[in-house]
């Protein structure tokens, strides 16, 4: 799986670069808005043919599971979806479903964009009660960086340490990276997809090219199969109508698109997606979050004093040039990075109101929105590194062990 | 922390269970409660908590005009003539975690309410719709004796119809009939120095006294029968589950703590309202870190206890393999 929007690491250049000029590209490998601006989502889900998250599913789901929904539902960071009211429907009649995300180990820091799919995902474990497989296409990096085999896999062991420490439950979790686990059954899978998908087609939902190698044009059906029960014999077996709800970002919905054309034809339900837009670079909208730049994101390593400092010189502020103007005019909210961080990580809807408020009729500074901000994230940070350090070697074998897991629907 | 009326109503929304709500003010009585519902053609219960000289607690749940004889019952159960009482308000609170005025069949969702007793009064059966408590005072829950049936199961209860009215002769020849409804645990109650008695009841207690030895024989029937009841009910409740439910934990570490601090302080301010807003407060930011903390704890937990029986299957392995050269 591949992460937040890169510039210049497009693969498929001659469909990224026909469509560049004139619209938004946004695949696995490329996330690029039109004329340098914004990402328009309304374009998106058109285009992609998926669903609006309505209020009203968010309501459902306090409904059903008891409690308030995740800050990510309640501020449409999760904005999207497919099938999942029919997910709803399934778990209210008492059937249950599982869950099923990933990562493309590419880099061993990880900053909090990484994280927003995984906290979503940590949540919805806790508040179904449900399973999850975790994916680590160690391989996908392996073909697409041109890294080797050995670190592609050391990296892959490295993120599942900071995945472990989001939170997840190891009775209702299995964490397993492609060059390990395909084989078996999985493999089965792999190919009864392989086969329904034709050269032509994964050239046109991808961008494939002839000067591609096979590796990276066989790979589609990896990332595919973990949403069908039968792809994990040691967990599902005998439950081959166990749906199948994936919870990523908006640029993984070509892989899924093309796995729900399969699975009737293979005879296997469709799984359900809900999506989420994409993280902002510190630097803003139409900054790039780089591996290269260390002051583009807030990476999980960093120290409180680094945080502080990054969000005070880097974080683009929507306030105006000087006090007397900002008192004037207000900040601009549609640009600035620190109220749209913390529309992601303030759990408080009340203070988010006041502070979008003051903010914008320019009653409170940017100096306070960010300050708050560094509060924010400090804690954030704080409490995933103290749980990273308790998360071993062990552990990670423990998580990624090919094993029953008896209680993963209590 | 006691369910809420919310998620006992997500709990039946879950299992399908079919039912209706009524809202009104609070409500202490039947009397108070048939004002506003009685007219709606569902059959009003009158629900009571009951506790026996062992510290044992019953709830009987019975169709307004039934009568009940707290004596005749009391020798049914087979403690005696005057072995039954009502409760005292405190336990209303403690054990079925509901206010005055509430008690309910749905109050045995919590936890604190594994070993009450539940008695229903077999009028219920042949109602269309039933009138209980939603563990609020506020509100009316109409729902079908089957529905309610639904519900105990999936909390691990056998439901008991009983013919409340019915008053059989208990004696030599006639075995007390509802004793296989005596809770066999004990619960204990904080702050109360109790001799948690865990051990079943033998079979002379609470009997009329006559011919001992030869009654012991006959009464440790139901005690026995009590008992297979109490492991088939613990067989559907997995304890490993319940011992690693993180959620559950910390509410109730939170609670407690609140509960105490709140006692402590309240003594010395004049205002007791602003206490409990802070602690709620409190307890939302404790509660986050908290939960993370325990989720590590238990993946760490897990990740040791994995480890050992991997080796000890290595070494098995191993030993019967070089045995076997």
């Amino acid at each position: 799986m591949a992460e937040e929007p890169k510039k210049g690491d497009a693969v498929g250049s001659g469909v990224g670069g026909r469509e560049a000029e004139e619209e938004q590209v946004v695949n696995p490998w490329e996330v690029t808005a039109k004329d340098g601006g914004k990402i328009d989502y309304d374009k998106l889900i058109e285009k992609f043919g998926c669903q609006r998250l309505e209020e009203s599913l968010v309501r459902r789901v306090e409904r059903l599971t008891g409690r308030p929904a995740h800050v990510f539902l309640r501020r449409g960071v999760f904005f999207a979806h497919r099938d999942f009211n029919e997910i709803l429907d399934v778990y209210e009649r008492g059937e249950k479903f599982y869950l099923y995300t990933g990562r493309g180990p590419s880099s061993e820091a990880l900053h909090f964009g990484h994280l927003v799919p995984f906290m979503f995902t940590k949540y919805l474990q806790d508040a179904f009660k449900v399973p999850l497989v975790i994916q680590l296409t160690d391989d996908e990096k392996c073909m697409w960086k041109n890294l080797t085999v050995e670190e592609s896999k050391r990296l892959a062991r490295e993120n599942a340490k900071d995945i472990i420490a989001c939170g997840f439950d190891i009775t209702r979790t299995f964490i397993f990276s492609d060059f390990n686990y395909v084989g078996g059954a999985f493999y089965e899978n792999m190919v009864k997809v392989a086969k329904c998908v034709t050269f032509n087609k994964v050239v046109g939902i991808f961008g494939f090219t002839n000067e591609d190698h096979i590796g990276k044009i066989s790979f589609p059906p990896v990332q595919a199969v973990p949403s069908f029960p039968s792809s994990f014999p040691h967990l599902f077996s005998g439950k081959d109508n166990l749906r199948c709800l994936i919870p990523c970002a908006i640029d993984q919905d070509p892989y899924f698109r093309m796995t729900r054309d399969v699975a009737p034809r293979i005879g296997y339900q469709k799984p359900a997606l809900i999506e989420s837009s994409f993280f902002p670079a510190l630097q803003g909208e139409t900054g790039k979050m780089s591996a290269s730049d260390p002051n583009s994101a807030i990476y999980v390593t960093d120290s409180s004093k680094g945080i502080k400092n990054k969000v005070n010189r880097y974080a683009f502020s929507g306030g105006q040039d000087s006090i007397e103007n900002h008192r004037k005019y207000g900040a601009n909210l549609e640009v600035d990075i620190p109220v749209k961080y913390l529309g992601f990580f303030l759990e408080d809807d009340a203070e988010l109101d006041h502070i979008r408020k003051e903010y914008g009729a320019g009653r409170m500074l940017t100096g306070e929105v960010k300050k708050r901000l560094i509060e924010v994230l400090s804690e954030l940070v704080e409490r995933h590194q103290r749980a990273r350090a308790a998360v071993t070697d062990e552990m990670v074998d423990a998580f990624m062990a090919v094993r029953p897991l008896p209680h993963m629907f209590s | 922390m006691g369910y809420t009326k919310d998620e006992l109503l997500a709990r039946l929304k879950e299992l399908q269970i079919d039912f209706v709500c009524y809202d009104h003010p609070a409500v202490l009585t039947v009397e108070a409660q048939a004002k506003y519902v009685g007219h709606l053609g569902g059959a009003l219960s009158k629900n009571l908590l009951l506790k026996d000289k062992k510290h044992r607690y019953y709830v009987v749940s019975a169709l307004a005009n039934t009568n009940i004889d707290l004596k005749v019952l009391s020798q049914r159960l087979g403690l005696g003539k005057g072995g039954l009482r009502m409760a005292a308000e405190e336990a209303l609170q403690e054990i079925l975690q509901v206010p005055l005025g509430c008690v309910t069949p749905l109050a045995l969702i919590n936890e604190s309410a594994r070993d009450v007793s539940l008695l229903l009064d077999q009028g219920f059966k042949s109602q269309e719709s039933c009138y209980f408590h939603p563990l609020t005072n506020e509100v009316t829950l109409s729902i079908s004796a089957n529905s309610l049936d639904k519900f105990l199961v999936s909390i691990g209860r056998q439901p008991s119809y009983v013919d409340l009215e019915a008053n059989p002769a208990v004696g030599k020849d006639n075995p007390p009939d509802l004793a296989s409804l005596v809770p066999s645990g004990i619960p204990t109650l904080p702050d109360k120095v109790e001799n948690a008695v865990t051990s079943i009841p033998t079979g002379n207690d609470g009997l009329t006294v006559e011919k001992p030895t030869k009654l012991a024989g006959e009464a440790k029937s139901p005690a026995a029968l009590q008992k297979e009841k109490l492991q088939k009910v613990q067989s559907s409740i997995d304890p490993l589950a319940e011992a690693t439910n993180i959620e559950k934990l910390v509410k109730e570490i939170m609670n407690k703590t609140s509960t105490a601090f709140l006692n402590e302080i309240t003594k010395d301010l004049n205002d007791s309202q602003i206490a409990p807003s802070i602690s709620d407060v409190v307890k939302r930011r404790v509660s986050s870190d908290l939960e993370h903390m325990m989720m590590s704890l238990k993946n760490a937990a897990y990740t040791q206890g994995f480890q050992a029986g991997f080796q000890a299957t290595l070494r098995s392995s191993l030993q019967s393999l070089s045995m076997q050269k």
